[in-house]
């Protein structure tokens, strides 16, 4: 096994600092392996980026660290609790001092903007209406949707949506944000809005944020530590511009987007010009 | 030999699957009381359920009670006893036709209405975004959602009969003749509480199982167009199929 490239040249983490520790897990679906020997460590008040081609399980990493899923082996420790030992009634205590923006907004349909960031708010305490209002109005205005707050998530936009959801993440103050893949199928405008208000959540709010996701450019300009994953483990870690001098093939591909590599263009096959001299099927 | 194993596993899966179900149930039933908490959410699925099913249901009330009132006069007037007409149609529709018809009709109209609905918030990822926020799915979603069919589906079943006896009393006394206060007085002189109860029963039993069938295809969908459609189909066929098993046992218990 290779070891993963270590350009990591900030000092090393403290142990209250990490906020989110990933220690050598190992998580298999049907027998095939997600993860062997990951290690990533999410430090206080730093924004982290969690990179790699589609299909490294990014989704699956965020997974584990909100507590849906258990690794097989190895430990998740968020905020000081390890993720496999907390029963459910801590894992939900956990996850409200989280937030989480989706990839699709996962807004609510059936109520409206004002409603959506209000949810959490509604369901965890028993604030009078007038602070709720108050609440919720500041949020939207963070994100610049104040005036969308009676609009219902089917007339909001994809980028509009994601500010909203991210209204919604952070409206009961968390300390850890996460973010899955929020620059997907944006528009310019709309992905730099993003990228803005993820670096402002950071700075303004001292959130510690874990950002998923492919986007190396818009990434490099807002994280502050990062990892590449690839075939299930990290393989380069460090900051952006560390791993934009990279020397390994691997770092090198996904920085450049070379279409053939160490991830291969092609899905395992057979032979070529033997598959199209049979006659079997397909 | 090959039959034999794909009789196995069809047992295999179906039990296997009818232990999800009742897993599932008993996961909703322990989320009713803190979903009682918030009266708002089944007030709006009882709307959504049955206020939004009414149209459908009287329209095919009416329709199966003038039904009724035509085959029904037709037999008794063989056997020269169309007074008895009233108490036939009354019967038929407490005991049999309305909760059955209405529990067919439920599935079709709410039961996929719910798991479409729920099949689509698990594919857009709006259930795990409860999750993450710490709030429970099964109670913010799926308790008022079974809750509120159960509730629904006897005053659904109710409001049937009652225009299906306003039907048959359509055709039978206004159109066929028959003598109004007999139709009347002797469905008042044979129908008792304990059809009645037979009716509420059988009712509340198909509610709660169509509801929970619903909701559970819906909850459990896998998160793909296709998922949720196939999803949509099951609540159909199994609540249809459970509906007249379950008639003919609860049908067996009350005679």
């Amino acid at each position: 096994m290779t070891k993963p490239d270590s350009l990591q040249s900030a000092s090393p983490a403290r142990a209250d600092d990490v906020v989110v520790d990933v220690r050598d897990v190992h998580y298999a679906v049907n027998g095939r392996a997600i993860f062997s020997n990951l290690d990533i460590k999410v430090r206080r008040g730093r924004i982290t980026a969690v990179m790699g081609p589609s299909g490294t399980g990014k989704t699956t990493l965020l997974r584990l660290i909100t507590g849906q899923i258990v690794a097989d082996k190895g430990q998740v420790v968020v905020l000081g609790s390890d993720i496999e030992q907390a029963k459910t009634s801590e894992i939900y205590a956990l996850r409200k001092r989280m937030g989480m923006l989706f990839q699709n907004g996962a807004l609510l349909t059936d109520i409206s903007v004002f409603e959506n960031v209000a949810f959490p708010v509604r369901e965890h305490t028993d604030l009078p209406e007038p602070l709720i209002r108050r609440l919720v109005l500041t949020k939207l205005q963070a994100v610049g949707l104040r005036g969308a707050a009676q609009l219902m998530p089917t007339e909001l936009s994809g980028g509009m949506a994601r500010r909203v959801a991210l209204a919604r993440a952070i409206v009961m103050d968390p300390e850890i944000l996460i973010y899955d893949e929020p620059f997907v199928g944006l528009d310019p405008i709309s992905l730099g809005v993003i990228q803005r208000l993820i670096k402002q959540m950071n700075e303004a709010l001292g959130i510690t944020s874990v950002v998923v996701s492919h986007d190396v450019q818009e990434l490099a300009a807002i994280a502050d530590d990062s990892y590449l994953l690839s075939g299930g483990r990290v393989v380069a870690s460090g900051t952006p511009s560390e791993l934009a001098k990279s020397d390994s093939e691997v770092v090198r591909q996904f920085m450049t987007g070379a279409a053939d590599g160490p991830v291969a263009f092609h899905y395992p096959a057979p032979d070529l010009a033997q598959q199209l001299l049979t006659d079997d099927e397909p | 030999m090959s039959n034999g194993r794909n009789g196995n596993g069809l047992l295999l899966e179906g039990t296997r699957r009818m232990g999800a179900v009742f897993l599932f149930l008993f996961k909703i039933l322990a989320q009713c009381v803190p979903a009682l908490g918030r009266p708002g959410l089944i007030i709006a699925q009882i709307y959504n359920a049955g206020a939004r099913s009414l149209i459908i249901i009287m329209l095919s009330g009416l329709f199966v009670g003038m039904v009724l009132g035509l085959q029904g006069f037709e037999l008794l007037q063989r056997f020269g006893s169309e007074e008895a007409l009233g108490t036939a149609a009354a019967l038929g529709l407490l005991k049999e036709l309305g909760p059955v018809v209405t529990a067919l009709l439920f599935a079709g109209r709410a039961g996929t209405a719910l798991t479409s609905e729920i099949g689509l918030m698990r594919a857009t990822d709006q259930l795990t975004a409860m999750e993450i926020m710490a709030v429970d799915p099964l109670r913010y979603v799926a308790a008022p959602r079974f809750l509120g069919g159960l509730l629904a589906m006897p005053l659904l079943a109710a409001t049937f009969s009652l225009i299906g006896l306003f039907g048959a009393q359509l055709i039978g006394v206004q159109l066929m003749g028959v003598d109004k206060g007999a139709f009347w007085s002797q469905m008042q002189g044979s129908v008792g509480m304990s059809d009645i109860t037979e009716g509420i029963v059988k009712s509340v039993v198909f509610g709660a199982t169509c509801s929970l069938i619903a909701v559970h295809e819906g909850y459990n969908a896998e998160p793909t167009a296709a998922g949720v459609g196939l999803a949509t189909t099951r609540t159909v066929v199994a609540s249809s199929v459970l509906t007249l098993l379950l008639d003919y046992v609860l049908t067996a218990i009350f005679l």
